[in-house]
Parts: structure tokens; C-alpha cells; sequence
């Protein structure tokens, strides 16, 4: 069958498992579903299968898109149903499409976060980090492999919202999914070092949706 | 129920600490569990819980098939929850000690401390120290002595307990040889002890009733003047000897089809097959091939479906078959059609390790590897043929040579070498040969190579030869260090040859591994001084220190030499010599003499020389 894509979910125990690991985890789920992955020709044969946006370790998400090709008919809504029964815990099929757009078109992306703070009241950073992300220019220093350059993240960042619940801070951004890629690390990683006051003590997230450039619904 | 109030909250408290600390490690998903064919259980349906550790990391550990079969066949049982857990790396566990995480099993996240067995699969000595640091991470007292309850209950298995003497003084009891049953009856007994509100003293004194149960706190060390053992005194009701427990009925034996599947890669990150257990060839420096006797296989047809339904049960895209002499499964041609029937049309690679250099057959070889032409690996284990017969070792040059030339006929460019130094009777001129015999691959390749375009690499690695218990040179003196090293530079100096690379193992891990191998009880206040001092992880180059150990020897006031460098007379009392393994003492000793005359034993198949493994049969026959 011609391109498919797969929407599935990355939560729980399954956020640390990496990028590469997904792969091979992938390939096996298919293999243990039946499913016939189409692979390449050539010497050293491998699965035609593509990731839209790598995620990191440790982060969540409920939008991850994978393309996939398959060497027998398959009917969609039997895809999820069979890779469910064997996936590890915490990744979760939602859909199998046939495709409209490529991932190239992927612009923005939808994050969930949440800002721990230990011994500290939550309350009282939700006004500092409105004012802390607002500015129109954040340079922050950022590892590549000629050593360290600087980056501006604020064009990164389309619109971000806290809101104070109990002892963290929840956050709502919309930020660059490529070109540039903002790592919502980042995000922390601004306050520790422009703002330590109100850098937390734990941050974590999850993607929850994708855009294209004009925020359409990425599918 | 404040109780269970107070332990959620804690739980809640560790998952909390977790979150934060997986991120900031190397390869946190080794330490999550929630991987596909991974066993849960409800906690309030089991009364019995037992965490099964293997003293390594996680690659390794899971690489394991003993590990792999112990998981599933203790989760067969009712109302029983059997755990993995494995050695944290060293980031992992400074983040577990500031943090106040005590070690916790995959499945569950529950602490140690709550579990009923502990139970470590030990393969090899230098994860004694992983073992203390364990148990030291999960906040259990790290001596028997000191855990007066009877739980947790800390046991272990495994290779490494054919001599349980070292690591006495840390284990309740050993389980000596196989599994499989022992550990179903340990756990039985266990459960009964539970309800009944046994002590653990007589707990321990009715497990010592079961066949293969070694009991430490039964037999009491006697020393002489000179340091070796006077006797090791059976104490209360001890048996005299315990006789290694085996699976009689290996063919129709549990074997897992549906393992757990790693989220991460592993090191064998594959299904492994085991076609039989034992080994027909007697090399006589192998503890494996004698104290897995005696030799029983799974019949051909049986093995095709557990590839079959563990490929289909795991997604892997790779299977490999396990023995300790691949050549010698009687069918294997039949396993591989049938195998390869099923694996062709999927690309699925199938891998063949242990295949003897005399009996090689390039047929299967090429019907194998039809995709990628990796390396051929050989060990001759000794350069000349004066001391492969010495050692048992069943392999001319001859041999070795013709099956270089098919292979060299048929394109292969890459041939792996293994020797080992310091053999009983090795002399200067068997180093030598090793050189020799390289030189003589190098120019068959170079009379027959098909593509001699592409170079040849011919890796030849030498390690040095451990003497261990239960085997024709467990009264052998190691080789001192400073004679390997010789040694090594001896062959350095005359293997000069640009297509062929020389490694060799480090002296210093072979010695102390000598001395853990066949170490009395004494051993086991250097493995506890080692650990004291930062010991952990020994298996690893970059954790081991030579010099931690020598420190800890000096410390206990005891001479490594003692234990590594020096003959045994026959007479001696050994450490192990409660143990029954099966094979014959007076076998051994019969077989060093045979050493020392250069004389070859037939392989069981030829001609059956009555090691006495057969009795552990009871009945049952020896597929030698």
C-alpha cells in the first residue's frame, strides 16, 4: 500500500524510550501485528518507515506521525486495533490515514508543560514568567558542534500562558516545530539562564497538537 | 488503614524522584520496565513475591537465557510474581543514593525490601561485588547473618555457584546447577514457611532437604596451620554432599517463547534457541563443558516452532542458536531448512555461533548468511598440536587450514583467532605457534582468496587461562602475572605480519577472577572490602581497579597468589568439594594425567568414558 501515516501517542514509562529505540520498537509492534512492512531494495534492506518530528527523551506526546508503507492491503481502521495489541506500554495508535500534506509542512506545535517548584509557592512566578516570555528578544547560549553560539528563542516562541496550580505552574505554548526547532527545554533552560529566580525546579512536557504555517491542523 | 496510606504516599514520593532523575541519565529506559511481554500481576492475588536480579546492567541481564527462562517459568506459578531486576550504571545509582531511592523491580517500582525472595543469577565472578552493591542499594543488610527474618530470602544460582564458597557468608542458601525445578520447590517451601511462621533458621534447615539446596550456615570452614582448608564441617543435619540439580526432561522443559522484548537494545537483542545443554567435546579447561553434563538435546522439530512462535511473539528480526558446540546438535541441517523456511521470506537473519573449525560445513555456512558475509571466528586455544591434545582440544591444523581455504575460496576476508596463554605445559614453543598458525591462514589466504582486492584482516586474541572448580585443572597454579605478560610480549615480538592484529586480555582481571573462582569462604571479606571501598561493576574496564582489590587482599591479611599462583595436591580439602557435580573427581583427575601425557579422550559420541554425569539422569539417558 502507498503512504500511510500513523497519529499515536508517546506517554507514561514510554517517554524514555529514545528516537532510535522507537524505530526498532516500531518495526517489531508491526512485525507482532502481522502487518508487512514494505522494505527497501537493495543490499541492506530496511523498513520504510519515517518519523515526522524526533521527540525527546522524557518528553510526552499525543501527536506523534509516523509514515509507513505496507507490502499487503490493509484496511485503516484495523491498523490501530492490530498495533494496539503489540505495542509496549504507553505508546498508543490513535489513526492510520492516507495522507495528504509531508512533514515539511509541520510549522508549529501546541505544548502542555508543567513548572515544578520545590518549597516555593507557584503563585507568585505566574506574573514574572508573563513578563519573562513576553520580551521580544531571549538569547540564550546553545551547544552545537563548533561549541557555543547564541540563539534568540523569542521568534520561537508564537504564544505561551501560565496559569498557577497549587505547587506548579502550568504552561500553554505554541512554538517553532523546524526551522528552527525550539526544544521546550529551552524554555527552562531561558530561566536558569537569564532568570533563575523563576527557573523551576523540574520541568516537563508534552506535544499535544501540530500546525501547519498558517495554524491549520497539521494531519 | 494508615499503613497503606503512608506507603502510597511514599510510592507517590519515589515516582515523583524517578521523573526527575530518568531524564538526567544515560539511557533511562533501562530503567522503567513497561516493555511489551513483560509480566504483571495483581499484588492482592499473590502471596509470594520474588525478585530476580541478575548482578549486571540491564543489556546484559536481558541479553541472558537463563534469565529469560527462570522469568517465565516462576510466573507459570499460581499466586507467584516474579520481578526483573538488574544493576543500576554508575550515574544512575549516585542519583539513587542522593535522592534516597532504594532499588526497586521493573515491574512493579516496589522497593526490594518488600519482596519475599531475592534471588541473583550469577554467571560470573566478577559480579560478586555488583551483588553486595545491590543489596546495599535496596537497604538490605548485605550479610546473611544480619537478616535475622525470613524475608526478604537472599539466594542465588548460576555458574558462578558451582563453587558457593566465596560469597557464603552473603547468601541464605545456593541453588547449585539448574533451575528450572529448584527454584519452583524453593518457592513452595517458602510460601508454607510463610503461612506456618517458620523461623528462617528452620526454614533454611528444611531447604536443605531439597536436592541441589546448598545451605552456607550449615557447613563450617576448618582451616590448617598453612591456610588451606582442614575440612568444611557439615554442621545439625547437613548433607554430606549436594548434588547438582539438572532438568531430566530437557526436551519437553519450559523454554520461553514469549520473552520480554526490550525497549532498548540489548546485547543480544535477538531470540535465542537452545538446542541442548552439556557438551560432548571434554575440553579440559572448560568448566561448561563439564558441569552442564550430561549432554541433553531438544528434538529438532519441537525447536522449529519455539523459533517460529518466539519470532512471532517478539517482532525480532534476528534468531540465533545457543549450545556450547553448535556443530555437534545432531539435526542441525533440518533446524536450519525448517528455520530458514520461515526467516527467508521474512528477512529475518539467522546466526550461527559455536560451530566447530573440523566439522564446519561452508554449505551452511553460505545457506546462512545470504545476506551479509560477517566474520569466521575460530579458537584453537593453543598454537601447537602437542598442547591441543593436552588440553582436549579436538581441532588439527589441518582442519583449521582446509576450512580456512573453502572459506577463503568462497570471498571471506575477516578471521577471528582465539588462544589462551599460560595453559598447564605450555612452553615458549606452543606460544610461538600461535604466531605460526597465523602466518599460516595469512598465506592460505593468499593461495586461494577469491577477491584478494579487499585485503584479509586476521584478528588473533589471546586471554589468560583461569583454572576453575570442576574441571581436569581445578588443582592447576595460574601462570603469574608477570609470566603472562612475558608471554604476550613474546607473541607480540613475532606476529609482525600487517594484516594480522594482536590483542590480549589484561592480566589483572584473569588473576583476581582466579582467585574469586577458587576462593574459600575467607574471599568473601575481600569481596565485602572491595565493595566497601567503591567496588562495583568489575566486569567493566572502566569500574575495575587492580589495585582496589590488592589493597582489600592486604587488608584481610590474605595472599591472592595463594589462591591463583599455587598447585593443589590431590589431598587438598577444596572449597567446593561439598559439591557434587555430577562428573567424577577421580574423572578429573584422570584427565590432568591424560594432560600431562599428551594424550587425547575420545568425545562422548566416539566413546562414553563414564564421567558419572549420567546418574544425575536418574534412570534417563546421556545423549553424549
Amino acid at each position: 500500500m502507498d503512504n500511510l501515516r500513523l497519529k499515536f501517542s508517546k506517554t507514561g514509562r514510554a517517554i524514555y524510550i529514545s528516537h532510535l529505540d522507537l524505530m526498532r520498537t516500531m518495526q517489531r509492534a508491526f512485525f507482532r501485528a502481522g502487518l508487512k512492512l514494505k522494505y527497501s531494495e537493495g543490499f541492506n534492506p530496511h523498513a520504510q518507515i519515517s518519523f515526522a518530528l524526533p521527540l525527546s527523551v522524557g518528553t510526552a506526546s499525543c501527536c506523534e506521525l509516523m509514515d509507513f508503507r505496507l507490502s499487503e492491503f490493509m484496511s485503516l481502521t484495523e491498523i490501530p486495533f492490530l498495533l494496539n495489541k503489540a505495542l509496549p506500554e504507553g505508546i498508543s495508535v490513535l489513526e492510520a490515514y492516507e495522507p495528504q500534506t509531508k512533514f515539511k509542512d509541520i510549522k508549529w506545535l501546541d505544548v502542555d508543560g508543567a513548572f515544578e517548584y520545590d518549597g516555593r509557592s507557584a503563585d507568585d512566578k505566574v506574573s514574572g514568567l508573563m513578563d519573562f516570555f513576553s520580551q521580544n528578544s531571549i538569547i540564550i547560549p546553545k551547544k552545537n558542534k563548533s561549541g557555543i553560539s547564541e540563539v534568540d528563542i523569542a521568534p520561537s516562541i508564537k504564544s505561551i500562558e501560565f496559569d498557577s496550580s497549587g505547587s506548579f505552574v502550568r504552561l500553554k505554548a505554541i512554538v517553532s516545530a523546524q526551522n528552527p526547532t525550539l526544544n521546550p527545554e529551552l524554555l527552562v533552560s531561558a530561566l536558569e539562564h537569564l532568570a533563575p529566580e523563576l527557573a523551576p525546579d523540574f520541568g516537563a512536557f508534552t506535544r499535544t497538537q501540530l500546525y501547519d504555517c498558517d495554524m491549520n491542523i497539521f494531519r | 488503614m494508615p499503613k497503606l496510606t503512608a506507603l502510597k504516599k511514599r510510592m507517590c514520593d519515589m515516582d515523583k524522584k524517578l521523573l526527575r532523575i530518568l531524564p538526567k541519565v544515560q539511557k533511562p529506559a533501562r530503567y522503567t520496565g513497561g516493555e511489551y511481554n513483560q509480566i504483571i500481576k495483581d499484588k492482592a492475588s499473590v502471596d509470594i513475591r520474588m525478585a530476580l536480579c541478575f548482578p549486571d546492567t540491564y543489556e546484559i541481564g536481558m541479553s541472558n537465557l537463563g534469565i529469560r527462562i527462570l522469568y517465565g517459568i516462576i510466573n507459570e506459578m499460581d499466586g507467584v510474581w516474579c520481578e526483573r531486576v538488574f544493576a543500576p550504571w554508575g550515574d544512575m545509582e549516585n542519583e539513587m543514593r542522593s535522592n534516597n531511592i532504594p532499588l526497586w523491580a521493573l515491574e512493579s517500582g516496589d522497593p526490594l525490601a518488600e519482596f519475599d525472595a531475592i534471588g541473583f543469577s550469577i554467571g560470573y565472578e566478577m559480579a560478586y561485588t555488583n551483588v553486595l552493591n545491590m543489596l546495599d542499594l535496596a537497604g538490605i543488610p548485605i550479610r546473611s547473618k544480619d537478616r535475622p527474618e525470613l524475608t526478604p530470602l537472599v539466594f542465588a544460582g548460576g555458574t558462578s555457584c558451582c563453587n558457593p564458597e566465596p560469597m557464603a557468608d552473603f547468601f541464605d542458601l545456593c541453588v547449585i546447577g539448574e533451575g528450572e525445578d529448584a527454584d519452583r520447590e524453593l518457592l513452595l517451601l517458602l510460601r508454607e514457611a510463610k503461612k506456618t511462621g517458620m523461623s528462617k533458621k528452620e526454614f533454611l534447615s528444611e531447604a536443605a532437604k531439597i536436592e541441589g539446596i546448598y545451605v552456607p550456615s550449615l557447613y563450617e570452614p576448618v582451616y590448617n596451620e598453612d591456610g588451606t582448608l582442614k575440612e568444611l564441617r557439615t554442621l545439625e543435619n547437613a548433607p554430606e554432599y549436594v548434588t547438582r540439580r539438572i532438568v531430566t526432561d530437557f526436551d519437553g522443559s519450559y523454554f520461553p517463547v514469549k520473552p520480554v522484548v526490550p525497549s532498548t537494545e540489548i546485547v543480544h537483542d535477538r531470540v535465542t534457541l537452545e538446542l541442548f545443554r552439556g557438551c560432548i567435546r571434554g575440553c579440559r579447561f572448560c568448566q561448561a563443558g563439564f558441569v552442564y553434563r550430561p549432554v541433553r538435546s531438544r528434538n529438532v522439530n519441537r525447536l522449529i516452532n519455539q523459533g517460529i512462535d518466539s519470532l512471532e511473539n517478539t517482532g525480532y528480526q534476528e534468531i540465533t542458536l545457543s549450545s556450547l558446540s553448535t556443530s555437534d546438535y545432531r539435526s542441525l541441517n533440518g533446524l536450519c531448512d525448517g528455520l530458514l523456511d520461515f526467516c527467508i521470506p521474512k528477512s529475518i537473519g539467522l546466526s550461527l555461533p559455536s560451530l566447530r573449525a573440523d566439522n564446519f560445513s561452508m554449505e551452511l555456512m553460505d545457506k546462512v548468511h545470504q545476506v551479509r558475509k560477517s566474520g569466521l571466528t575460530f579458537a584453537p586455544e593453543a598454537g601447537t598440536q602437542r598442547l591441543r591434545d593436552a588440553i582436549n582440544k579436538n581441532v588439527r591444523e589441518e582442519d583449521i587450514l582446509s576450512t580456512c581455504r573453502i572459506a577463503f575460496e568462497g570471498g571471506w576476508n575477516n578471521i577471528k583467532l582465539y588462544f589462551m596463554l599460560g595453559l598447564p605445559t605450555e612452553t615458549a614453543e606452543d606460544v610461538l605457534a600461535i604466531g605460526g598458525l597465523a602466518m599460516k591462514v595469512l598465506s592460505a589466504w593468499k593461495s586461494y582468496s577469491s577477491n584478494k582486492s579487499k585485503g584479509i584482516n586476521i584478528t588473533v586474541s589471546t586471554s589468560c587461562f583461569v583454572p576453575k572448580p570442576h574441571t581436569p585443572f581445578q588443582w592447576e597454579a595460574q601462570v603469574d602475572m608477570d609470566e603472562y605478560r612475558r608471554r604476550v610480549a613474546l607473541l607480540r615480538g613475532n606476529m609482525r605480519a600487517k594484516a594480522i592484529t594482536y590483542n590480549w586480555h589484561d592480566a589483572d582481571t584473569s588473576f583476581v577472577e582466579a582467585v574469586l573462582s577458587r576462593g574459600d569462604r575467607r574471599i568473601g571479606t575481600v569481596i565485602e572490602e572491595v565493595w566497601k571501598n567503591g567496588g562495583k561493576l568489575d566486569s567493566w574496564s572502566e569500574y575495575f581497579s587492580f589495585e582496589r582489590w590488592m589493597t582489600a587482599f592486604k587488608k584481610c591479611g590474605l595472599d591472592p597468589k595463594f589462591y591463583a599462583c599455587r598447585e593443589r595436591p590431590f589431598d587438598e580439602v577444596l572449597p567446593w568439594s561439598r559439591i557434587d557435580i555430577g562428573v567424577k573427581p577421580e574423572f578429573f583427575r584422570h584427565e590432568r594425567e591424560m594432560c600431562y601425557k599428551g594424550l587425547l579422550s575420545p568425545d562422548c559420541r566416539k566413546k562414553c568414558e563414564n564421567c558419572g554425569a549420567v546418574l544425575l539422569m536418574k534412570g534417563g539417558r546421556c545423549d553424549g
